[in-house]
């Protein structure tokens, strides 16, 4: 589904991601991990078209296609879901209002008509009762004042909703409180199908033991340095990451 | 922004929809002005004699004044003998008594501008008082108003019905001598609205009249006159376009309103004049003068606007706060964009007891536009307890464009309390990505954002304002309304 082959990604002149290779096929559940400033976030965003990087090498292919010449809304027309690390808040904007022209444009793309308001209102409501949120939060504007781990519940709501084919999930369990992170984790599993891939950014073993990952990649310094399966995270949680950056220095 | 999206640049860069010119034969003044142009716009509108010797006080009055530079709006000088001070399409001379009378091609520029002119169109809810250049081409839904005793017709029609309404109220909120437009268009107004909500009662519809301007090189000079007698409310709905041309055109509009005891007056304006091309070419430089006075206690005036046509505009729609516990409101959204300058904002005179007044003002500025709020809120020494409380947003779309902000405040009575909002900020590229990541196409992307951003003013326009003014400044409805 995803082929990331040797990406390299500079930043303000400053080399971030030093040769990427990452293949993700549909079904399979990755998880990323790394210290702080190795890339993650990089990768993530640069994977759904944010503006600013500089990519100096390296090709991704997507469902077939070049993904690094299609726009971000096009991509995530084409089933990209990026739950943000740190979601923003848009003062103004109706929550439930955007999740609705966010479903209508990929109903678009894929030739259905507009989602039925009542359909809608139900189906919006069921996902939210499964993520324990407060209605309320369909009224109030995007992520305005919502704290830490709500908006983290917003971003999963979202995309129990549209149903992407490969979501990236950027830390998503970060402040989320034991509660909020079975819940998530339980919204991500029913995510989770033959014809899915996600690929999830986490420091935290705790999330792992919820969603099982197929495989486990340490990036470091732009550089995925060690790749293995969820008994590697396992080992990390257990010794850190600098013996995989000493063992990559040999 | 750092760099400016294209994608963004594309959709600012759209072409104005209004701009075609209807083919009319049109009964003219030569160019000029003088006191036999205003003798003759005058004898044309059989006028009575009153009404002349105001035209020309004003006339002479204006002939002592310069143009005012003090706005932050820059144009050539303007060569007031070059206009054209009176324009009608022809077959106004023998006056059109019902719509069979008006010209198809009117009717047709109305039905491309979608505005409901047809009666039966006019089920909707909205009277229009259609003004075509500079006469009231027909006036709707007349009869239904009339048995409540309400008046809604032409200025002259009014002229000729109530001169003794008109000789009271004229100018008595925005005198001839108030500033050099306002006098320059008490001299040579040729036509406008006027209204009469008598004691006691609530307009059952939103009262609307349209402007158009379409004859070339002519100014458009109209006056609305709305008095709401005591305890009555009405709401009343302004919508402006104008065809492209390259040569600039003059509008200097004057609006009168009265409140009085415990009456309502709440006006709207969508203005979407002709801006000018990209590089600035051409546009409505748009100088209007908009006054309202509450004048009775316990009143209530509400000015919504949202402004994104004209090449220039300067307008400062005002409320005068006489009586005791009234109520003054400004609700403003102006866009700039290409080379358009906005040079808009409010002025709150508090002079009665417990009196009130909100300005929520949100200026967007995109590609070179220059927009500017400059309000005045004035607490004279009378204004005991008096309040004011005023916000005003700046939204920037690109490096190249400007906001600016100018609150004038001054306070003679210390049991006052003001206080003043102010923020600028850049659209935000994070906001954006979020949407776009989303799915949204750039241009719903910035149709939500802005929407975010002028919701507060949305609101308080009515549902079919508020489409238009969505489709103006192409954001979406749902999000703002409700
Ligand atoms: N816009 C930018 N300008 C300058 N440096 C940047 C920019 N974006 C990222 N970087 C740098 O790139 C490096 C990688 O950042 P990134 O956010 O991808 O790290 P991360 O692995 O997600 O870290 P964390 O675990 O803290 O979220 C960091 O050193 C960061 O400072
Ligand atoms: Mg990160």
């Amino acid at each position: 589904m995803l082929n990331v082959k040797n990406l390299h990604v500079k930043v303000e002149d400053k080399n971030i991601l030093n040769g990427i290779d990452l293949q993700v096929n549909a079904g399979e559940v990755h998880a990323i991990m790394g210290p702080n400033g190795s890339g993650k976030s990089t990768l993530s965003n640069v994977l759904a078209g944010r503006d600013g990087y500089e990519i100096t090498d390296g090709k991704v292919t997507y469902l077939a296609q070049d993904l690094l010449n299609m726009a971000p809304d096009e991509r995530a027309r084409a089933g990209i879901f990026l739950a943000f690390q740190y979601p923003v808040e848009i003062p103004g904007v109706n929550n439930m209002y955007m999740l609705k022209a966010a479903v209508n444009a990929r109903r678009k793309q894929q030739g259905l008509p507009e989602v039925d308001a009542m359909d809608f209102l139900a189906m919006v409501k069921n996902r939210m009762r499964e993520l324990k949120m407060d209605e309320k939060y369909l009224s109030r504007d995007v992520n305005s004042g919502f704290s830490g781990g709500e908006k983290k519940r917003n971003e999963i709501l979202q995309m129990l909703m549209l149903e992407p084919q490969l979501a990236i999930l950027d830390e998503t369990d970060s402040g989320l409180d034991i509660d909020a992170l079975k819940v998530v984790a339980e919204g991500i599993n029913a995510l989770r199908s033959p014809e899915r891939a996600i690929i999830m950014v986490t420091h935290y073993q705790r999330l792992l033991d919820y969603v099982k990952p197929d495989f486990v990649h340490v990036l470091s310094e732009g550089r995925i340095v060690r790749s293995g399966t969820a008994e590697l995270a396992l080992e990390l949680e257990k010794l850190g990451y600098s013996w995989i950056a000493e063992e990559a220095a040999e | 922004m750092s760099q400016n999206n294209p994608s963004l640049d594309a959709l600012l860069a759209r072409d104005y929809e209004h701009g075609f010119v209807t083919d009319i034969e049109s009964d003219r003044l030569p160019n000029g002005l003088n006191e036999d142009i205003i003798r003759a716009i005058s004898a044309k509108k059989n006028e009575p004699e009153f009404l002349l010797q105001w035209r020309l006080k004003a006339f002479h009055h204006w002939l002592t004044m310069t143009e005012p530079h003090w706005s932050h709006i820059y144009y050539p000088p303007i060569d007031y003998q070059a206009v054209s001070y009176y324009s009608a399409p022809k077959s106004k001379a023998d006056a059109p008594k019902s719509l069979d009378e008006v010209d198809p091609e009117l009717l047709a520029t109305y039905a491309k501008l979608g505005i409901p002119l047809k009666e039966q169109e006019m089920l909707a809810g909205v009277a229009v008082d259609a003004v075509f250049d500079s006469v009231s081409v027909a006036t709707t839904f007349k009869s239904k108003l009339a048995e409540k005793g309400i008046i809604f017709c032409s200025f002259s029609e009014a002229v000729h019905e109530y001169p003794e309404l008109i000789e009271q109220y004229l100018g008595s909120v925005v005198p001839y001598t108030d500033n050099f437009y306002a006098s320059l268009n008490s001299a040579v107004f040729s036509d406008g609205s006027f209204v009469y909500i008598p004691k006691g009662v609530r307009c059952p519809m939103e009262l609307s009249t349209y402007f158009r301007i379409n004859a070339a090189s002519t100014g458009q000079f109209e006056r609305t006159l709305i008095i709401a007698d005591e305890g009555s409310y009405v709401s009343y709905l302004e919508g402006c376009t104008a065809p492209k041309r390259d040569e600039n055109q003059l509008h200097a509009a004057v609006v009168e309103l009265i409140a009085l005891e415990k009456a309502t007056i709440k006006y709207s304006t969508v203005q979407n004049w002709y801006p000018g091309d990209k590089d600035g070419k051409g546009g409505i430089y748009n100088f209007v003068t908009k006054r309202g006075d509450c004048r009775g206690s316990n009143s209530k005036i509400s000015w919504t606007q949202v402004e994104t046509g004209s090449a220039i505009t300067w307008k400062y729609p005002s409320v005068v706060l006489r009586g005791d516990n009234s109520i003054g409101e400004f609700y403003s959204v102006a866009l700039t964009n290409n080379r358009q300058q906005a040079d808009t904002g409010t002025k709150m005179i508090h002079l009665g007891k417990n009196t009130r007044s909100t300005i929520i003002s949100k200026g967007i500025s995109a590609g070179y536009g220059q927009n500017t709020y400059r309000g005045l809120v004035k607490i004279a020494k009378s204004a005991v307890n008096a309040r004011n409380y005023t916000q005003c947003d700046s939204l920037l779309m690109s490096d190249k464009c400007g906001a600016h902000t100018f609150p004038y405040i001054e306070v003679k009575n210390p049991t006052a309390k003001v206080e003043h909002e102010a923020s600028t900020s850049k659209i935000s590229e994070d906001q954006l990505f979020y949407l776009l990541q989303r799915g949204l196409t750039t241009e719903d992307a910035v149709s939500m954002i802005v929407n975010g951003f002028c919701k507060q003013v949305i609101r308080e326009l009515p549902m079919e304002f508020a489409v238009e003014a969505q489709k103006l400044l192409g954001i979406s409805l749902e999000g703002a309304v409700g």
